[in-house]
């Protein structure tokens, strides 16, 4: 298992070297411009002088380089320097700058974290949460009632859009509902706000039951589906028939024998979905003004912002890869028949 | 309860002065520091930076003029109002010299800065070398054309001296696009080391009336009242909320419909919803006019692609739209009423002329094309020799067809200008190809890529230009015969459409060495009559700047001359 995971980390070094070479180049030849969204009335020599001062007039390979190694040397050193406050003598003036701020993008990336991770990482949690349940029953009670309902809600949940559902929810809890009454809800995420006692928890919660509920019932849609696909597949296998002959409950038989086997390909999905919350969610992010991660992202594309896009293009990969990895040992963990050595 | 009473008094005066047209002067604008809590903006295109000078982009502009003041700025009529100097300057009051080579601006004395150290000249001296550091990569330097050198005579008169007359010299440190930073804050933080000083950037150290508390680049920013703020009273909020992100349509909805919000920045949506919206009555729109134009440039050069490197350059002419008639044409058929009511709403108005503003400068020779007339329109290509022989639709004139490529950014509103400008040429027999392009790749100036304005490879191009302050003659002179982009200078001309007339070029000429006001007024008419007359240009809208604001916000001048946050040190809370 140890040579394995191994392995499977050296191999990953040349993919993603890869990887960031065709993001780069992907970014780098399409024709937008870092100076493209400023006014007209700025002329194009002084637009000119800006491209010479951002480097962006620099060749592609010397671009490349330069990010491969303020990627890899700068930065790691930098953030080792600030979290253990050794000089470890790294030039703290040499960062990827992002061309829209003119700062630092790993600052500008540790500073969307926390709400990017709070607002989808909550998400995602209650969406699992709803999710197994339902899925679960669903499968157990094979087309009940039960099981139209949620199969009718998973498909609202897969096919509605987020830009959508999000708008309609703020109709509803923002401007039909008035906003002295207790159910009123903000429809922009205040993302200065702090957390210091009860009440500014409730606040805080307020503010975030929207996009969270947006986000989950998409989740929820998803996984839920999973689960009722992975739990029907086991509940007609020979080992439960068994398992009911022995005289063993229906509750130990599903949630002990059946769950554990249908969670191998839920775990999967699961993992695979975990880089994604630190993707953000663009269009949630956009409707309620949550500025995470994937706005971040997002507003680079437009403004050609090329530091700021390959950065968290990358970051975005590294994590992907390494929750591959994570999904593939948990199987091992999962079944005990499943081992790489 | 008698406080209660006097606050619905005071409430029920303003209203009464607002139905009456008359000026806020009741008892809420006046007052502590303070009094009013907190102000929340909405932009939403979150600023990046709180330094201009190093984004240039208007959201960073106005974001950055609630801390950083200039000697002076434009007010909603486009007149000069002293901020940090106690005066304008001029040749009456002794401020500019006969010749026009220098000015002497005299500023205000005991301005503090927010820290509390004092204002002086020196720090203006500062903002221009820190913005012409060829290192730096300022946005603004063209504010700066033509300073030859800065003097701090002593700590309240600056000397700014040209390398040659400047009869409009308002340009340096004057308006939100070229303020005064602090010399001792950014003394570090010069030429190529501009961008390394994060902390500066984004929060600098200012005059006005707030000071930034906590930046969020691209996502929000806390301001509080500057507590040195050199007038009493001012601003009547403790702190401001300055949130970005969304679209617009969501930042409409928070002041208009769910009240979160007190003002919300360029509302450029559908104009029914906007009203729809503003129907719930927790806020109004309002647009401020400048001098924004959205246009058609009609390319005087042979886009076709056969003619590989040498398409869309001054040796090729374009094979029909040289001719005004045709140009004419396309512009009669056009209504531009409509195209109002459907893309703009509050936010436009027709206009037959590329420079509408200021008053004084307009020009009314050419409000003939304010209605449609496609009768007429179709009688000049005929006299034009253009017709319909082969009977497919579209007129031709020896084997060439009327057809053409008209290309725009890609954004709802010029999307639908297309589809009904493509109508009304199809009625008129001009065939029309639409395109529309991602504007971060239209307005690029990458001399790579094929889609750029100004290469222009295409036949019509549409979008909107306009230029800042109120003096027209840098805007005037962008179409020259040698401004025309082309290989030789990378594409990077201002004359897109290829426009030549040595009698204009000597009308730009003439503008720069003409001091007279009323002369400059007659000959900027002159070239915006020509310019019209040669159907290079066909102006459609005029543009305004449409922004919500509550109904419980008083103090706003809409102003699109200067940052529209220009006067919030006034903005008060009216109950």
């Amino acid at each position: 298992m140890l040579t394995f995971t191994i392995r499977r980390l050296i191999t990953a070094v040349p993919t993603l070297l890869f990887i960031s070479l065709v993001i780069f180049m992907v970014v780098k030849l399409s024709p937008s411009d870092p100076t493209g969204n400023l006014p007209l009335t700025i002329p194009p020599e002084v637009r000119e002088q800006i491209r010479e001062a951002l480097g962006a007039n620099d060749s592609l390979l010397v671009q490349y380089m330069k990010w491969l190694k303020l990627f890899f040397w700068n930065e790691p050193l930098t953030a080792v320097q600030a979290w253990t406050g050794l000089d470890l003598g790294a030039d703290t003036t040499q960062r990827i700058i992002s061309y829209q701020t003119r700062s630092p993008v790993m600052d500008l990336v540790m500073e969307r974290m926390p709400q990017t991770l709070t607002v989808v990482g909550v998400a995602y949690l209650v969406g699992i949460l709803i999710a197994l349940p339902i899925g679960i029953l669903s499968a157990y009670r094979q087309y009940s009632v039960f099981d139209q309902v949620g199969t009718f809600v998973s498909m609202v949940g897969f096919s509605v859009p987020p830009f959508f559902s999000g708008v309609l929810v703020i109709v509803i809890f923002s401007v039909l509902i008035p906003s002295d009454s207790f159910f009123w809800l903000p429809s922009i995420y205040d993302t200065t706000h702090r957390v210091t006692d009860w009440e500014s928890f409730t606040v805080q919660l307020r503010q975030m039951i929207m996009p969270v509920m947006v986000l989950a019932l998409q989740i929820t849609a998803q996984i839920s589906r999973f689960t009722r696909a992975s739990m029907l597949d086991n509940l007609n296998q020979d080992y439960v028939r068994t398992a009911r002959a022995k005289g063993m409950s229906e509750r130990v038989t599903v949630l002990k024998h059946v769950l554990r086997n249908s969670m191998i390909p839920v775990v999967t999905v699961i993992a695979l979905g975990i880089p994604a919350i630190f993707g953000g969610a663009i269009i949630t992010e956009q409707v309620f003004k949550v500025n995470g991660l994937g706005q971040l992202l997002i507003i680079a594309i437009q403004g050609g912002d090329v530091p700021t896009v390959q950065t968290l293009t990358f970051i975005f990969a590294v994590l992907i890869v390494l929750f591959n990895l994570i999904a593939d040992i948990l199987y091992g963990l999962l079944d005990p028949r499943i081992r790489y050595d | 309860m008698r406080k209660h009473f006097t606050k619905n008094a005071a409430a029920t005066a303003v209203l009464a002065a607002l139905a009456g047209g008359a000026t806020l002067a009741q008892a809420q604008d006046t007052g502590e520091r303070g009094r009013d809590g907190e102000l929340k903006i909405i932009y939403w295109q979150a600023p990046s930076t709180m330094n201009p000078y190093l984004s240039g982009g208007t959201k960073e502009v106005e974001a950055g003029s609630l801390v950083l003041e200039s000697l002076a700025r434009f007010d909603q009529n486009g007149e000069l109002v002293p901020y940090l100097a106690a005066s304008i300057p001029t040749i009456e009051n002794g401020g500019m010299s006969e010749d026009l080579t220098s000015i002497t601006w005299t500023l205000k004395s005991g301005v503090l800065w927010s820290d509390g150290t004092p204002f002086t000249a020196d720090d203006a001296v500062f903002s221009w070398q820190y913005c012409t550091d060829p290192a730096g990569g300022c946005a603004h330097t063209s504010y700066f054309d033509g300073v030859a050198d800065m003097e701090a005579v002593d700590d309240t008169t600056l000397k700014i001296s040209f390398s040659e007359p400047k009869p409009f010299p308002y340009t340096a440190l004057v308006g939100a696009e070229s303020p005064i930073v602090q010399a001792a804050q950014f003394a570090d933080c010069t030429g190529a080391a501009m961008p390394t000083c994060t902390e500066q950037n984004f929060a600098p150290i200012g005059t006005g009336p707030f000071v930034v508390e906590e930046f969020k680049a691209n996502d929000v920013i806390r301001f509080s009242a500057n507590e040195n703020f050199r007038e009493d009273g001012k601003p009547a909020f403790a702190s401001v909320l300055f949130k970005g992100g969304g679209d617009a349509a969501g930042a409409a909805r928070s002041v208009l419909e769910t009240g979160e919000f007190d003002y919300a920045w360029n509302l450029q949506i559908d104009p029914n919803l906007l009203a729809e919206m503003e129907g719930a009555g927790k806020g109004t729109v309002a647009a401020a006019f400048a001098t924004s134009v959205e246009r058609l440039h009609l390319n005087q050069t042979d886009p076709d692609p056969a003619l590989g490197d040498a398409r869309a350059t001054a040796a090729h002419p374009h094979p029909f739209l040289t001719d005004p008639r045709i140009g004419q044409a396309m512009s009669m058929a056009i209504d531009r009423e409509l195209l109002v009511e459907i893309g703009y709403g509050a936010g436009g108005k027709p206009t037959c002329n590329v420079l509408p503003a200021p008053a004084a400068y307009a020009s009314t020779a050419n409000d003939g094309c304010l209605v449609q007339d496609l009768e007429g329109a179709k009688a000049l290509l005929d006299e034009a020799g253009w017709t319909d022989t082969n009977g497919n639709g579209t007129r031709d004139k020896d084997g060439r067809e009327l057809q053409v490529l008209y290309q725009t950014s890609t954004n709802a509103v010029r999307q639908d200008a297309q589809a009904l400008i493509k109508q009304w040429w199809s009625e008129i027999g001009i065939g029309t190809e639409l395109r529309n392009i991602d504007a971060s790749v239209f307005f690029g100036s990458d001399p790579a890529s094929p889609d750029t304005f100004g290469k222009f490879y295409a036949d019509v191009e549409m979008y909107t230009n306009n230029f800042s302050g109120v003096d027209p003659e840098a805007y005037m002179a962008r179409w020259l015969c040698d401004g025309a982009p082309s290989p030789d200078n990378q594409w990077q001309g201002t004359n897109n459409q290829r426009y030549c007339d040595p009698d204009y070029d000597a009308l730009v000429r003439k503008m720069a060495v003409t001091a007279d006001l009323a002369e400059r007024q007659a000959i900027a008419k002159e070239q915006n009559d020509m310019l019209m007359a040669s159907y290079t240009i066909v102006p459609l809208v005029h543009r305004g700047n449409p922004s919500a604001h509550a109904a419980t916000l008083g103090g706003v001048q809409m102003n699109d001359w200067d940052s529209e946050l220009w006067n919030a040190a006034d903005w008060y809370r009216t109950e």
